[in-house]
């Protein structure tokens, strides 16, 4: 069975969802290979085993860390020109379309981005223009690139010993041109990753500057926070946090819109999420033409509400 | 100094946008199109970029008849001069192939500095013809920045990504796809929409750039979509107004559904 290739995303060895999924989707089709990129595999070992990785390629270099995307690349295609695998899977986040992008261009290949499923022979499912449509696709030449959205199938644990494969990359001068000078990494909240999340309570310019009653609501879910692009503007939430189509594209089980009228870059995106959930004073929002359940009436009472009720009976 | 600003041609995102079910491409005669707003941010950064130096912003666009509308907002708000890549050998191009028409485009242009791009065209939305486009042209580029600056031949930018907040350095020339974060992009002023009649705008077809047509188009894409289906309109559910309990039964809701 020909191999498929994971590119591992991860910070400094923590490993993010999205990889136990891609490991998960790779498995169904071929013979599942990580490749690790940079430091830290120590801490990133036992969570590779626990999804079924067969195979780990490991790259360590420092260029892997001191510049951007292009090292990455360029050791994806190392590893993917000695392997011959059946298809490349990247987590659909910014770095990692620039990864495939790139990717793509040097193996001479077909990409896809922001698949929302995977099925036989690489067929992909995309959701386009805002979630209004859905569409079936395939790349037809060269081994298939594709990013896949979080939150695309369900991770399936199944334990393994993978085998590692030390990996030397020799990088041309092209791939060393965008230097990291300074990176600050994001401070945890203690709430789950916005972009992975199973349930996400967002909110508005409705919240007035208090996003109080919208964690609490979140807390009481085990929920991340996430925020429209009016509140973000307004400085009330950082920017990292904002949902649409300049922010994050999220699609979780549930999405609880508070606050937030429903423009369409808004809608783009969190319209592929499972349940639709929304409070807002105005009738006529047209945020509640989409929602599985609707609140009118204000966040300030209804949110602190439903989060003491919800905990209440979770005793 | 010349800066290059890339913009694309867009089916209106608030009209009903659609596919062509001749070939399964995008509608793109059906819906009205405007320039890309991501791209007009990108268009601001250039100007503001060429008002502090000696600098020419070139707005670069390919796509059918119509996409020279992109070009003429871009010359109202201020750029100099364009270039619209047209060929009717174009039409389905995939992002593999926009890329490499765009790179031989930009090396016929020749001297260059700084190409600036949108963060993602709002159609295909893909975020990937800025790396390809560096890829190609083995330039570096940094992507998603939010704040932008240039001095001594080097640019320099901030990256907001999904983990880390990140500082890149390049040299130029080099590719950069700026945000929403970024500015603001300003309005043409009657003056600008007057000035915009004279300046120049070139053409250049697949033979001006040296690309086969068979390297480009539908039938070269290295994807295809094989099936559309429009997505079913969410039904609105039950809606309730608040009369004092509604929180109680949001929250009987989400315990039906399973997520308390
Ligand atoms: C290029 C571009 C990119 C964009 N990208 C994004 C993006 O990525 N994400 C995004 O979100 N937006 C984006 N936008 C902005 C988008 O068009 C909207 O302006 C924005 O989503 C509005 O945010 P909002 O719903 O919070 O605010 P508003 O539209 O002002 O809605 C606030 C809502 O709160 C309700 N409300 C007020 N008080 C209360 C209360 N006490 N209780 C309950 N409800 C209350 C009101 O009835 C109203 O419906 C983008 C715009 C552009 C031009
Ligand atoms: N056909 C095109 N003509 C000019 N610029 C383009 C074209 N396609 C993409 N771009 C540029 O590349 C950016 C990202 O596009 P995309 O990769 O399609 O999301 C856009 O914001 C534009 O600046």
């Amino acid at each position: 069975m020909a191999e498929v290739l994971v590119h591992v995303d991860h910070v400094d060895g923590a490993v993010r969802k999205t990889t136990a999924e891609l490991l998960t989707i790779a498995r169904r089709y071929g013979e599942p290979s990580a490749v690790y990129l940079g430091k830290g595999y120590d801490s990133a070992r036992e969570a590779l085993a626990r999804f079924g990785a067969a195979k780990v390629y490991l790259v360590e270099a420092p260029e892997l860390d001191q510049y951007l995307v292009s090292p990455h690349a360029e050791a994806l295609a190392q590893v993917a020109r000695a392997t011959q695998p059946a298809a490349v899977l990247i987590a659909s986040n910014p770095e990692g379309r620039e990864i495939a992008a790139r990717l793509a261009v040097k193996l001479d290949s077909g990409l896809i981005t922001d698949a929302v499923d995977v099925a036989e022979g690489f067929v992909t499912t995309q959701s386009v223009f805002a979630g209004n449509y859905t569409v079936q696709a395939r790349v037809t030449k060269g081994t298939p690139v594709i990013t896949v959205k979080a939150n695309s199938v369900a991770p399936e644990p199944v334990q393994t010993t993978p085998v590692e494969e030390r990996f030397d990359v020799a990088f041309p001068d092209t791939a060393l041109q965008a230097r990291v000078v300074e990176r600050a990494n994001r401070e945890r909240t203690g709430r789950p990753d916005l972009s992975e999340a199973a349930i996400v309570v967002s909110g508005g310019r409705g919240t007035g500057g208090d996003f109080g009653p919208v964690e609490q609501l979140a807390d009481a879910l085990g929920a991340a926070v996430g925020a429209s692009r009016a509140a973000v503007d307004s400085g009330w939430y950082p920017h990292a946090y904002q949902v649409g189509q300049t922010g994050k594209t999220v699609s979780p089980q549930l999405y609880v819109a508070c606050g937030i009228s429903g423009a369409i870059q808004h809608k783009a995106g969190m319209q592929t999420s499972k349940t639709v959930v929304a409070v807002n004073k105005d009738a006529e929002a047209p945020i509640f033409a989409m929602v599985d359940f609707g609140v009118v009436g204000d966040l300030r009472s209804v949110l602190p509400q439903a989060a003491e009720e919800i905990a209440r009976r979770k005793g | 100094m010349r800066i290059v600003v890339l913009v694309k041609h867009v089916p209106d995102a608030t009209a009903d946008r659609t596919f062509d079910p001749a070939d399964n491409t995008t509608d793109r005669a059906g819906v009205d199109g405007l320039l890309c707003e991501l791209d007009e941010y990108a268009i601001e950064e250039a100007l503001k970029l060429a008002e502090d130096r000696d600098a020419d912003v070139t707005v670069l666009t390919m796509g059918p008849e119509q996409a020279s509308d992109a070009l003429r907002k871009a010359l109202q708000m201020g750029a100099h001069d364009g270039v619209h890549l047209l060929d009717s050998a174009l039409h389905g191009s995939d992002a593999p192939a926009t890329s490499l028409v765009i790179a031989r485009a930009l090396e016929r242009i020749g001297s260059y500095d700084l190409v600036l791009t949108g963060m993602a065209s709002t159609d295909g939305g893909m975020s990937v013809v800025p790396a390809m486009l560096a890829e190609r042209l083995g330039l570096p580029h940094i992507g998603f920045v939010g704040e932008l600056s240039l001095a001594d031949g080097t640019v320099r930018g901030r990256r907001d990504g999904d983990s880390a907040s990140e500082t890149i350095e390049a040299a130029l020339p080099a590719v950069v796809s700026v945000t929403d974060q970024i500015n603001e992009p300003r309005y043409p002023s009657f003056k600008g929409i007057m000035a915009a009649k004279k300046k120049p705008v070139e053409t250049w077809s697949l033979a001006d750039l040296g690309v086969e047509p068979a390297q480009v188009g539908l039938s070269a894409a290295w994807s295809a979509v094989e099936s559309f289906t429009e997505r079913p309109a969410r039904g609105q559910g039950e809606v309730v107004t608040d009369d004092g309990d509604a929180g109680r039964r949001l929250a009987d809701f989400l315990a039906q559904r399973k997520f308390v």
